[in-house]
């Protein structure tokens, strides 16, 4: 049975320096064969990397139109030198295509215009949400950390206020930002001094405790998840609670087949369990989880029984 | 100039055997009625210890010949001498010289300092601990001299030079 | 030249006396709930104890700032809302806030109060400070630990509220608001339950060598020599390994605090209005004599003099101090 065939399959903006050439041949496949609904585009993590792949930008936003893909773009999370505040200013500019705001830069530049409230916006509750709605925001993607009770209360207040709401379901997890960057710092460089080390770690650059417990990843600026969150699961319960958009986050894995099994969980047309299978074909020995929205440490993977 | 704990042991008999137990036969009855007036003088740090008010902590100063057993339950108060080798399994446990624990006791070292240079280590129930710490840190006075007073002239003298002699 | 406030932590009513005393000009303290980021056992204030500070604290002439700064999760808000009114009901001079939701209740509820926005809001550029302003009537900001004086000035220049900035204490790394570390591993949240390495995960194990090693919820974070100090177990903090490096590094910072003393005279000069001290969760020892300190120095810069510190690395973190970002953008 469908579990919804209104909800919609987004596609998360790339968190990685993946390299121009990467990402042309990325979104090229996502445009062509990804089963994902909406993509979004743009350098969310570090406003050194944008110069790399703004310019191809104008033929990946027609190249994923031309496949039916809705876009939208992204600003930065981390919003302090001028550079960065002209790359918010200029993206809140735009007419079209939509806009996901991830600063409260960028909702002073965007002002009552309508727009899409991201994942760093902390958009943690009824009352938060209410104000955006009323200051022009259409659609809110919630934190990744909240609990499944308060994905539902918020969820319910975005639906009756007419906003789309979006949860992460799959992907590293952003746990923190920070204006150091820890690339750099790993390889003894500053962050304006950096030569693009992140470019290697395709999936983020992996840490481990001192006794080899593979714990964190790092990512310029930003420190994710070591495990992927997995909610295909979940996604029954998402929906029914009223999460119009579920989203995937790109890691350097197979996103179509990982789209493919997100996609056929909503429309029906395959086992959750047959899925869940699919997708961890797709992530190779990487962990899941998904203990954030079963309200335990984020790390944890919980079983349908178990969380019963 | 500092002297290690050891020294100070020897120098002052500590460490003979058989010397712990009768340690603990002196100081218990002085425990007692510290505690209790303690106890009755400061009710609200009850409250900051929350569940823990049942944890069996234990308070090891280091040159000492024993340690201290403390369970702050208002309903039955424990603070007990114990020799280290018959010491109960305890919650939490606390290790530092003795005018180091006094001090923090009495708020005029701050514990996070003191763990941060390692003179003081935690074990076990950190959250016992914090509380323990967030409890006596809202006590307005010192408890040192408290206790000091309960024995008059003698009391004040002995806690002076303790202050004086030891090494901090 | 501005004020130079001197803003105090008060983790306890004892705490509140001992920085009133010392020459706060202003304490700030929160709740014993969620509702603040420094939700820590044994930690905070009753509403009977904060109506008795804040009467001690008046009489004084020092100003009280309720922390209501951290993100109420959904079917929670009541919390955050039952907290701003108690606050109200007591006198507090200030709310700070961190979450839009809370702060346009406030605005609307109890616009006699006013609004300062917590640094857990990371609003580090003229436009978001903006954003607040305009929309809350935020009065001041505190900014977050990763801007450069010459940044702050032109910041001051761009906006039209007060600037507060830490001078002392510990040194987050992360952009506030914006980390889940501590959820990741524990499953008590930063922004949702006001903890950080919460006490009740943290584990310190003794080894027969004299090293010592924290764990939070069972992860080995950092393990301490004997001859080394130590510092808190946060996962910020900690001691990990990687691919390209033979040795456990400390991938984002070393167990250190920030301490700004030096550089008092010019942060006046760029237009702060208020300094903060860090350390709710620190005792009143702690908060003795780091606030005494700063008032000496504040005092002295202010009657024209070469400010004195004195010297306050034994009460640092790792016993080690640093300018941060706040002296060069290498920093970073």
């Amino acid at each position: 049975m469908a579990v919804s065939d209104m909800t919609k399959l987004t596609l998360g903006p790339i968190a990685y320096h993946w390299s121009a050439e990467a990402r042309r041949d990325f979104y090229a496949r996502i445009a062509d064969e990804a089963p994902v609904d909406e993509v979004y585009l743009g350098e969310v993590i570090c406003s050194k990397r944008a110069p790399f792949h703004e310019v191809d930008l104008p033929a990946t936003i027609d190249r994923l139109e031309r496949g039916g893909k809705t876009v939208i773009l992204s600003t930065l999370a981390e919003v302090m030198l001028n550079r960065e505040r002209k790359a918010t200013a200029d993206l809140a500019a735009m007419e079209r295509p939509e806009i996901e705001i991830n600063n409260a830069a960028g909702l002073y530049a965007r002002g009552k215009r309508p727009h899409r409230i991201g994942p760093f916006l902390n958009a943690y509750n009824e009352a938060t949400i209410a104000w955006m709605a009323c200051q022009g925001a259409t659609h809110v993607c919630l934190p990744t950390e909240l609990p499944g009770p308060a994905i539902a209360a918020a969820a319910a207040a975005a639906r009756d206020l007419g906003l789309g709401v979006e949860v992460q379901v799959f992907g590293r997890v952003s746990l923190a930002v920070s204006a150091r960057c820890y690339h750099a710092r790993a390889h003894a460089r500053t962050k304006d001094n950096c030569q693009f080390i992140c470019e290697h770690d395709a999936d983020g650059m992996p840490l481990r405790t001192t006794d080899d417990r593979p714990i964190l990843r790092v990512n310029g600026i930003q420190t994710q998840s070591e495990s992927y969150v997995d909610l295909l699961p979940e996604t029954a319960r998402l929906v029914a609670d009223g999460v119009s958009h579920v989203r995937l986050m790109p890691q350097a894995v197979d996103m179509v087949a990982v789209a493919s099994a997100f996609r056929s969980v909503l429309d029906g047309s395959r086992e959750p369990a047959e899925a869940e299978a699919a997708l961890r074909e797709a992530c190779g020995g990487v962990s899941f989880s998904n203990g954030f929205y079963h309200g335990q440490a984020g790390y944890r993977r919980i079983t349908a029984a178990a969380a019963s | 100039m500092s002297a290690s704990p050891d020294t100070l042991n020897r120098a002052t008999g500590l460490h003979l055997p058989g010397f712990a137990r009768l340690s603990c036969l002196i100081a218990q009855p002085v425990l007692t009625r510290v505690v209790q007036r303690i106890a009755k003088r400061h009710p609200s740090m009850f409250a900051r210890l929350g569940s823990h008010r049942t944890t069996d902590f234990l308070i090891d100063p280091v040159e000492l010949p024993f340690a201290l057993h403390l369970r702050p339950d208002p309903q039955a108060l424990v603070l007990r001498a114990v020799p280290r080798h018959a010491a109960p399994r305890a919650g939490a446990t606390i290790r530092g010289k003795f005018l180091l624990l006094l001090e923090l006791i009495d708020s005029e070292e701050d514990g996070d300092a003191a763990f941060f240079s390692r003179d003081l280590e935690v074990t076990g129930d950190t959250e016992a601990v914090v509380r323990l710490r967030n409890a006596l840190d809202d006590v307005d006075g010192s408890i040192a001299e408290e206790t000091a007073e309960m024995f008059g002239p003698a009391g004040r003298a002995i806690l002076a030079r303790l202050r004086r002699a030891y090494p901090t | 030249m501005s004020l130079a406030e001197l803003i105090c932590p008060a983790g306890t009513p004892a705490a509140l006396r001992t920085a009133v005393d010392a020459g706060a000009d202003a304490v700030y303290c929160g709740f014993q709930d969620a509702t603040n980021a420094r939700n820590f056992p044994g930690l905070n204030f009753t509403p009977d104890e904060l109506a008795s500070s804040v009467a001690y604290a008046h009489e004084q002439g020092t100003k009280v700032l309720l922390a209501l700064n951290t993100y109420p999760p959904a079917g929670k808000f009541d919390l955050w809302r039952q907290a701003a009114d108690t606050g109200a009901r007591l006198g507090v001079d200030a709310f700070i806030v961190a979450d839009m939701g809370v702060a346009d209740y406030i605005a609307r509820i109890h616009p006699g109060i006013r609004l300062h926005l917590s640094v857990q809001a990371a609003a580090s550029s003229p436009e978001a400070i903006r954003y607040y302003c305009e929309n809350f009537g935020v009065k001041r900001v505190v900014l977050p630990r990763i801007l450069t004086i010459p940044e702050i000035r032109q910041i001051r220049k761009e906006i039209p509220c007060e600037i507060e900035t830490f001078i002392f204490g510990n040194h987050g790394l992360m952009i506030e608001g914006r980390c889940s570390l501590t959820n990741y591993l524990t499953g008590q949240s930063t922004n949702m339950d006001g903890v950080c390495s919460p006490a009740s995960d943290v584990e310190y194990k003794r080894h027969e060598d004299g090293s010592m090693s924290s764990q939070l919820a069972g992860f080995t974070i950092d393990c301490f020599r004997s001859d080394e100090k130590a510092g808190y177990p946060t996962i910020c903090k900690g001691r990990y390994r990687t691919a390209h490096r033979d040795d456990a590094y400390y991938a984002f910072e070393e167990p250190i605090s920030l301490n700004l003393s030096r550089l008092l005279p010019e942060l006046i000069d760029a237009g702060v209005h208020a300094f903060k001290i860090e350390g709710r969760q620190r005792s009143k020892s702690y908060v003795r004599g780091v606030v005494s300190a700063f008032r000496q120095a504040v005092d002295d810069i202010r009657a024209g003099r070469q400010a004195n510190i004195a010297d306050l690395v034994a009460l640092t973190e790792g016993q080690k101090q640093t300018q941060g970002a706040f002296e060069t953008k290498k920093w970073r």
